[in-house]
């Protein structure tokens, strides 16, 4: 029971990150239905960011997770006003190998800068362990939860209180008729690329403290998880996201435990398949109906 | 106060509608009547700024706003309720109101105007946290014309607000369009229900494949043959 509690910890510390990358997926898919190939990479970068702040700025743990948010967002607004917005009436498929291109611009490009090695993140944050009847919880993963959590409650407000939020679900249901409120489409657009990748970049520096090790390859596999984390939650659904990462993080660290950790990655991608066949709009989609 | 000279739109290479003019005047209702395709949407979303026309102009009190955004549109006062309803799914019905005062800075007047709305639409009011993709249709014409109203338009473009609707809610809603137009917004009204339309209208038109075939009077045009022919079986 105790290494059960025990494998539960470590799975919410990696869904909470899953979570965090899928919810850029779920916003981005749910205002211009794009699957942003980009979104890993971004979350990359925000890792680098925060690497670079703290290596050659000296900044601690949360300046560092701010400013790593901060371009990460900056970057995400960039890439769609320079590569999507261009093809806003261009066929999905072709936002979508744009999306693909600039991921792989984004990875050649930090590999250019930072080389291929792995490198090691520094260890801001003493890495504490507390121990309750037997349960390890370490520092870094309470700032992970409290981190995720902050900010989900944010991003909730955000959405639901906010005038941009309101927008952001007003073109995302129905762009010409959000236009005719006056709503500007394209910042609206832009305001969602900002939330998302600010939310990716936050999870790069956690993974970096986390796992202690970054290279521009790292957003790959991150990246297909948390768009199967999106998937399962039923994509463009923002709790959905919260939930289909937890869930993700979950399975993933509970079969590295109790089954192989070689099967690990199968098995994530085998529920990608599977909720295509079983429930393609995810545990919170409802089937909609197309309207007439 | 909204002139519309020569209009044409394309969608690619299909010509919606061509050369098509009319006019309203402050304070009027001017029904624009036509078959279904014969371009009617088209010149709302013209208007409105969500689709660019190939050719023509569109003034509105003096200044031309073919090119303008659909933003600067609705700040200039003109607001539509779309075909179809169009509201806000997902987002309560309060929030489907609020939208509809999206570029507006004066909170207490807006507030105003929301219990204006409540009061022209009670039932509104008591569905007011509800989403509002769980109303009845004639219930989401209300959220679609109350939110059009948020914004304060002095001119109300309408697409066929009695679509689908039964008997008894289309002579309401054509009421409360009167009273609306009472209250001193301008209404361009279009309609396939020429009867309605033309009844409370002081202006119509009547469009055929892209093109004005006939304009008077709303009673001149309901007597009219082409009407008559077309729309009343007659
Ligand atoms: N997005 C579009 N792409 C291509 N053609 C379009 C588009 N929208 C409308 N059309 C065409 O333009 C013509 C006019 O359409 P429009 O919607 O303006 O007609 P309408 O008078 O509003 O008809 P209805 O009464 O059925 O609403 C039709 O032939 C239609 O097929
Ligand atoms: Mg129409």
């Amino acid at each position: 029971m105790d290494t059960f509690i025990q494998q539960m910890i470590n799975g919410l510390s990696l869904g909470s990150i899953y979570a965090l990358i899928a919810l850029g997926y779920t916003m981005v898919y749910g205002i211009i239905k794009l699957i942003n190939f980009a979104h890993g990479d971004i979350y990359m970068v925000g890792a680098f960011v925060g690497y670079t702040m703290i290596n050659s700025f000296g900044m601690g743990f949360f300046p560092a997770l701010v400013t790593a948010m901060a371009l990460s967002a900056l970057l995400g607004v960039l890439i769609e006003r320079i590569a999507y917005k261009p093809l806003r009436n261009a066929t999905r498929i072709a936002v979508l190998i744009t999306a693909i291109g600039v991921s792989y611009l984004l990875q050649n490009g930090m590999l250019y800068f930072y080389g291929a090695g792995v490198r090691a993140f520094p260890q801001v944050l003493e890495n504490k362990l507390y121990s309750v009847g037997g349960i390890k919880v370490s520092q870094i993963q309470l700032m992970i939860f409290g981190t995720t959590f902050i900010l989900m409650i944010l991003l909730q407000f955000i959405v639901q209180k906010t005038k941009m939020g309101k927008a952001m679900r007003a073109v995302s249901t129905d762009a010409s008729a959000a236009q005719l409120m006056g709503i500007n489409v394209d910042n609206t657009i832009s305001f969602t690329f900002f939330l998302g990748s600010s939310l990716a970049g936050a999870a790069g520096v956690l993974v970096g403290l986390y796992y202690n090790t970054i290279d521009p390859m790292m957003g790959v596999a991150p990246g297909l998880k948390a768009f199967v984390a999106a998937v399962l939650g039923g994509i463009g659904i923002i709790p959905g996201a919260m939930i289909g990462g937890l869930t993700i993080g979950i399975i993933e660290t509970m079969v590295s435990a109790y089954g192989n950790s070689m099967i690990r990655d199968a098995v994530v991608y085998g529920i990608l398949i599977l909720i295509l066949i079983i429930r393609p709009a995810g545990i919170l989609g409802k089937h909609v109906k197309e309207k007439v | 106060m909204l002139e519309v000279k020569d209009l044409s739109v394309h969608y690619g290479v299909i010509e919606a509608i061509r050369n098509v003019s009319f006019e309203v005047n402050e304070g009027e209702i001017v029904s624009l009547i036509g078959a279904n395709g014969a371009g009617k949407s088209t010149i709302l979303k013209a208007i409105s700024g969500l689709h660019q026309p190939s050719n023509g102009e569109i003034v509105y009190e003096g200044t031309a706003i073919t090119k303008e955004t659909p933003k600067k549109i609705v700040e200039k006062g003109i607001s539509q309720v779309p075909e179809g309803r169009h509201i806000f799914s997902g987002m309560t019905v309060m929030e489907n109101l609020e939208m509809g005062a999206f570029l507006r800075k004066d909170k207490a007047e807006v507030q105003n105007d929301l219990n204006n709305i409540f009061a022209r639409f009670p039932i509104l009011k008591e569905r007011m946290k509800q989403d509002a993709a769980t109303l009845s249709g004639g219930e989401q014409q209300m959220v679609a014309m109350g939110r059009a109203l948020m914004s304060r338009p002095r001119l109300l473009l309408l697409d066929e607000p009695s679509m689908g609707l039964a008997p008894i809610l289309i002579k309401e809603i054509f009421h409360i369009i009167e009273e609306i137009n009472q209250t001193g917004t301008t209404v361009l009204l279009i309609e396939q229900n020429a009867k309605m339309a033309l009844k409370i209208a002081n202006r119509g038109y009547v469009l055929e494949t892209g093109n004005v075939v006939q304009t008077g009077t709303g009673k001149e045009l309901l007597e009219s043959d082409v009407i008559q022919k077309a729309y009343l079986g007659g």
